[in-house]
């Protein structure tokens, strides 16, 4: 294996001379833009051409038009084309970001997402005529139930972030309908920052909770935490630092106990899938992020999804509406089916719902990519998928244990790992000079993409490494390698790594100049 | 930046806050430990005039690229005056954390909270340990 | 079966060697004996790559869609054409496999998308920020409830009936946890109703709501709305329809704070409701409460020009509990697909997209409204959707699902049913109009629903009944 990425040798130490794509200065689709020039073309119009000011009220319409470019279509195939090679990407190399399981995004996903008849299907359409739609998300809901140990699911949330807030609104409804009114929020010091986001989003205070020196929750720090107004623990596990947290059950019953739900976040969910499960953890709610674990394509930021599974005791207040089937014999009058057929669809009449999270259905294209995505693996494909993971992980960890990454940027927590792990790059800023930051922007020049840097906050110099189970082995020996090697040519000359990248389309960026004088869309000639 | 000073005519507050005491009305910006541990500010976010601060609580916050700091009130009362040149160009609470780069002129309620703050000797000592 | 890895068993044991364990199992050891599943999922074993897309081609097949009928169905997502070139640009691995761009030097790609993405929107609503998108329509419209509240330290939220259903119910779910409460105004004429907006709107207000085009298709006078609640120091909220502001006069202009709303109609398909795009445009004033990611431009080292996540303080990842918004991952691939629409149609393409929905529109409404028992429910302006109140030929009342089921029967989804969300609205649909309804289908549904409306069988008799699930189409 060739550890030096696709480069084939050393990249450059210093940016003496211009690579191509550098020399190919960044210019918008609007700077391209050339009067006259356009692509699209529109139907003739068939119906009368009346002016537009006699069907809408002159004081209402625009008085010029939107400056949008003016391009012909080869222009526009070109200038996309070019800024995308500008991009790294998941198909182009490693990829290990801590937290964001970049796993490679099978392409039969995206085939059958295409099908017209799912790319082409109205939200609007009446449910009896979307039937194959239906069932496909209550197989899903069913898939993600099995998987989670929670009987319920709403696919609604549209990320993470936004499962989250659904399970906290959950559990706000959940505590007002026995009459309580709960003030807080519990989330451990390693949380992800969507988690304390979202619980002043919904009104809630958060209370931090400390970590132990093996990196879990401080059960002292819960207990005394842990009382009549804890609303909520919100908990991922495997924790950010990688670690499965062996007192899980006492911690959910501290929690429980004082009255208080558990919410999971799933963002780690790829670690244990078929092994473990939040539910039998003692958790009350969940959310998958179904372009991690479910091998969406991330998009460059999206689209995702987050659909949530929840306990008995969260059920009633779910989302509306809420897929259901209905089985043959149930009456007609109910909606039910007379004529002896399971029938999907979508419920509206739950009045205890916290209502709904957003238009329609949700993310659909999203849901038949990762169905897709469960129907290929399987029960046991998905519990070897988690093997695998953590294989990766556990294995990357023991290459990194050794030579100059073991001595400058050892782990944080002296463990074994589950899917990902954290790194300390104190001793290489201290002896080296080199920081994380610059050891992340010198992989930039060996093709690999870096770690999740600065994360988890209460790790100094951190990077957090997340390998996934799609990853051969030779790649993460070339990672090993680079990294060494990147340590190798600090200790000769630390300037390499600080002045880092080299070969990139841009170098570093001032930062601090875009930020204090932000400039955040293309001021147009005529706009100004 | 340059190196790190602690002036004697200020007193400090241990959350690397300063004040310079006039009579019943004080200056107040943040340390040089403390822009320096920030990183180059990006944006400064002062109060309203005459709304009021309580010391020991935020009533400012300053942001680099990647962070963003409370600043606190070493002693109370009436914000009387902001500065614009620092908000403008946040960059001066860099260059010059106890000249051009003050944040807010103050009518103090209650002066004898100066006697609670550090001299320079003990806030360098609190940094030392 | 094993899908999508790579390392056989000798790797595995290779592996398993370095790290100094004898089995995969013992990698598992920190998981609790009682925490531990011990038996397989029960889901099915994985299949070929043949097999899934059989079985998804078989469920695909059970749902009518845009492609096997004339649909007429919009509320909020509408079946525009979606260029080719669309995609094939957004296909590409480069813009489809990155995460969100934390390394700008490897991310310029999908950084500059973001930029032109929101300098294009920023031209559509004449608001000088735009963020680089949001998850979708309705709950962008909760986002600026939060964005309004926390600017004005007000609760009340005052939202026009017209303002799309799911908005509404999307902002009442919200202010649980914001603690606020949503006020509505009803509409007068198929428009807000600005007398009672008037009364609604007073010191408490947080901000009002209002959405262009509205959810019965017709235009609303935002300006007029909007000075009525400038008065009271309420934000002002345009949830609109980016497509109809290639005719319409911007949010921005009629003096809107925030302009949000679906992007849907811009680059992307129906999906049954997603993934698509939620647009976010704001004041200069409101810049540093914006939700979501920004895209800004930056110099680099040599001075070449690049682009960065910016503002990023406002954000989860580093503001935490104080953050203007929780949300992380959003829709920038959807995003993207809507610059590469915009770009394709062009500053001509896109106003002459305009002017032929509001002709077609004007055509379709007039059109029906001949047909026996179709009658317009108001005569306000309109872009590319309307509502028409349906009565039996004879005069009587009609089964409005009835009448669908019959239009669907011959090819047809002749509209969206309002009765769900307006009660008062029972027996109407709402009818929009794209790029891709020609005449003819205009005509054809005239004649469908002609039909249909002299049939018997619409009638509603005595008491309503409940409607019996017909069969799945095809």
């Amino acid at each position: 294996m060739n550890p030096l990425g696709d480069g084939g040798s050393p990249p450059p130490t210093s940016a003496e001379e211009e690579t191509p794509m550098q020399r190919d200065r960044a210019r918008t689709i609007f700077e391209r833009s050339v009067p006259g020039r356009r692509a699209g073309t529109l139907p003739a119009a068939d119906v009368p051409e009346t002016p537009l000011e006699d069907l809408i009220p002159a004081k209402l319409l625009r008085g010029r038009p939107a400056e949008l470019p003016e391009v012909s279509e080869p222009e526009i195939v070109r200038h996309y084309t070019r800024i995308s090679r500008r991009n790294f990407d998941l198909d182009r190399g490693f990829y290990p970001l801590g937290s964001c399981t970049m796993k490679h995004n099978p392409r039969v996903n995206e085939r059958v997402a295409a099908l017209p008849g799912h790319a082409r299907l109205h939200p609007g359409q009446d449910p009896s005529r979307a039937q194959g739609a239906l069932e496909l998300m209550w197989l899903l809901q069913r898939s993600l139930a099995e998987i989670a140990g929670l009987p319920h699911v709403s696919l609604q949330p549209s990320a993470g972030s936004h499962g989250e807030l659904a399970g906290l609104l959950l559990t706000r409804a959940y505590h007002v309908d026995r009459g309580e009114r709960r003030t807080k929020v519990l989330t451990p010091d390693t949380a992800h920052g969507t988690n304390p986001a979202t619980v002043t989003m919904a009104g809630y205070e958060v209370v931090k909770v400390a970590s132990n020196d093996r990196g879990g929750v401080d059960l002292d720090d819960l207990r005394a935490k842990a009382d009549e107004q804890t609303a909520c623990l919100m908990l991922t596990n495997p924790n950010t630092l990688g670690l499965f947290d062996e007192n899980i059950a006492e911690i959910t019953s501290i929690v429980r106990d004082a009255g208080g739900t558990l919410y999971y976040d799933g963002a780690n969910l790829n670690a244990i899938m078929g092994h473990t499960r939040p539910g039998d953890m003692g958790f009350d709610i969940v959310h998958f992020n179904l372009h991690k674990t479910f091998s969406q394509p991330h998009g460059g930021g999206g689209p995702g999804a987050g659909p949530i599974a929840v306990a008995d005791r969260i059920e009633p207040f779910l989302p509306v509406p809420q897929v259901i089937r209905r089985e043959p014999g149930e009456a007609a009058g109910a909606g039910g089916n007379g004529d002896g057929q399971i029938r999907y669809d979508l419920e509206y009449d739950r009045p205890r719902s916290i209502g709904r999270l957003r238009g329609f259905q949700g993310n659909f294209g999203v849901f038949v990519r990762a169905y897709a995505y469960i129907l290929s693996l399987g029960g046991d494909g998905l519990t070897e998928a988690s093997e695998t993971a953590v294989l990766n992980a556990n294995y990357l960890l023991a290459r990194l244990r050794e030579g100059r990454t073991g001595r400058y940027a050892p782990i944080a927590f002296d463990r074994r790992c589950m899917h990902e792990f954290v790194l300390s790059a104190a001793p290489a800023k201290q002896q080296l000079g080199v920081k994380t930051q610059d050891i992340a922007k010198r992989l930039l020049d060996y093709s690999f993409h870096p770690p999740t840097v600065y994360f988890p906050l209460l790790v100094d110099e951190a990077m957090m490494v997340e390998p996934t189970e799609t990853e051969a082995r030779e790649t993460l020996d070339g990672f090993a390698e680079a990294l060494d090697a990147i340590l190798a040519e600090a200790e000769q000359d630390p300037e390499v790594a600080r002045n880092a990248p080299y070969v990139t389309p841009v170098r570093r960026l001032d930062e601090v100049a875009a930020n204090r004088k932000p400039v955040v869309r293309q001021l147009l000639d005529s706009a100004a | 930046m340059a190196d790190p000073s602690y002036p004697d005519d200020l007193r400090y507050h241990a959350e690397h806050d300063w004040a310079r005491i006039e009579g019943d009305t004080a200056t107040f910006g943040v340390t040089w430990y403390a822009q320096d541990a920030l990183g180059e500010v990006v944006f400064f976010e002062p109060p309203e005039i005459g709304s009021q601060v309580q010391k020991d609580t935020a009533y400012a916050e300053v942001e680099s690229v990647k962070a963003v700091s409370d600043v606190y009130a070493p002693m109370s009362g009436e914000i009387t005056e902001v500065n614009a040149a620092a908000q403008e160009s946040p960059e001066l609470i860099n260059s010059a954390p106890y000249g051009e780069g003050w944040m807010v002129k103050v009518k103090l309620s209650n002066p004898s909270e100066g006697d609670e703050l550090l001299d320079s000797d003990a806030y360098q000592q609190l940094l030392a340990d | 079966m094993s899908r999508y890895t790579s390392n056989t068993g000798p790797d595995r044991d290779a592996m398993l060697e370095a790290i100094g364990a004898r089995s995969i199992e013992e990698l598992f050891e920190d998981i609790p004996e009682d925490l531990r599943l011990g038996r397989p999922l029960d889901l099915p074993d994985g299949r070929s790559e043949t097999e899934v897309y059989d079985r998804l081609s078989e469920l695909a097949s059970r749902n009518a869609h845009a492609e096997g009928e004339v649909s007429f169905l919009g509320a909020g997502m509408y079946d525009h054409y979606v260029p080719a070139v669309v995609d094939a640009l957004t296909s590409r691995s480069e813009f489809l496999t990155p995460y969100t761009p934390y390394q700008p030097e490897v991310s310029q790609g999908g950084l500059q998308a973001m930029f032109e993405f929101q300098t294009a929107m920023s031209e559509l609503t004449g608001l000088p920020v735009s963020n680089a998108a949001l998850y979708e329509g309705p709950s962008a419209v909760a986002s600026a409830a939060y964005l309004a509240i926390g600017a004005t330290g007000r609760k009340k939220l005052v939202a026009s009936r017209g303002l799309h259903p799911h908005s509404r119910e999307t902002m009442v779910t919200y202010s649980a946890g914001f603690g606020s409460e949503v006020v509505e105004v009803g509409l007068e004429g198929g428009i807000t109703d600005a007398a009672a907006l008037a009364e609604a709107v007073d010191e408490e207000t947080a901000a009002i709501f209002i959405q262009q085009p509205n959810f019965l298709g017709s235009v609303e006078e935002v300006e007029a709305l909007a000075a009525v609640a400038k008065e009271k120091g309420a934000q002002v909220i345009v949830a609109c329809d980016p497509v109809a502001l290639s005719v319409l006069k911007s949010p921005g202009e009629c003096g809107a704070d925030v302009a949000v709303g679906e992007g849907q109609p811009l680059g992307n398909r129906l999906d049954y409701g997603g993934p698509s795009f939620g647009f976010f445009c704001a004041t200069q004033e409101h810049i540093r409460r914006m939700p979501g990611r920004i895209a800004g431009e930056a110099t680099d080292v040599d001075g070449r020009r690049g682009f960065a996540l910016t503002l990023q303080t406002r954000e989860q990842h580093i503001r935490r509990e104080k953050a203007t918004h929780n949300i992380c991952t959003a829709q920038a691939l959807n995003a993207l697909a809507g610059i590469i629409h915009l770009s394709w149609l062009g500053k001509r393409g896109f106003v002459e997209l305009g002017e032929l929905l509001v002709r077609r529109t004007a055509y379709a409404r007039e059109r029906l409204g001949a047909v026996v028992g179709v009658e317009p429910l108001h005569d306000a302006p309109v872009v590319r959707e309307f509502a028409v109140r349906l009565r039996a030929s004879g005069g009587g009342r009609v089964d409005t699902a009835t009448v669908l089921r019959l239009c669907a029967e011959r090819g047809f989804a002749a509209g969206y049913p309002l009765g769900r969300d307006y009660p008062e609205y029972e027996d109407c649909v709402l009818v929009a109009v794209t790029e891709r309804r020609s005449r003819r289908d205009i005509d054809g549904l005239a004649d469908v629903l002609s039909e249909v409306l002299s049939m018997e069988e619409v009638e509603m008799r005595g008491q309503a009944q409940a409607p019996v699930p017909e069969q799945v189409a095809s």
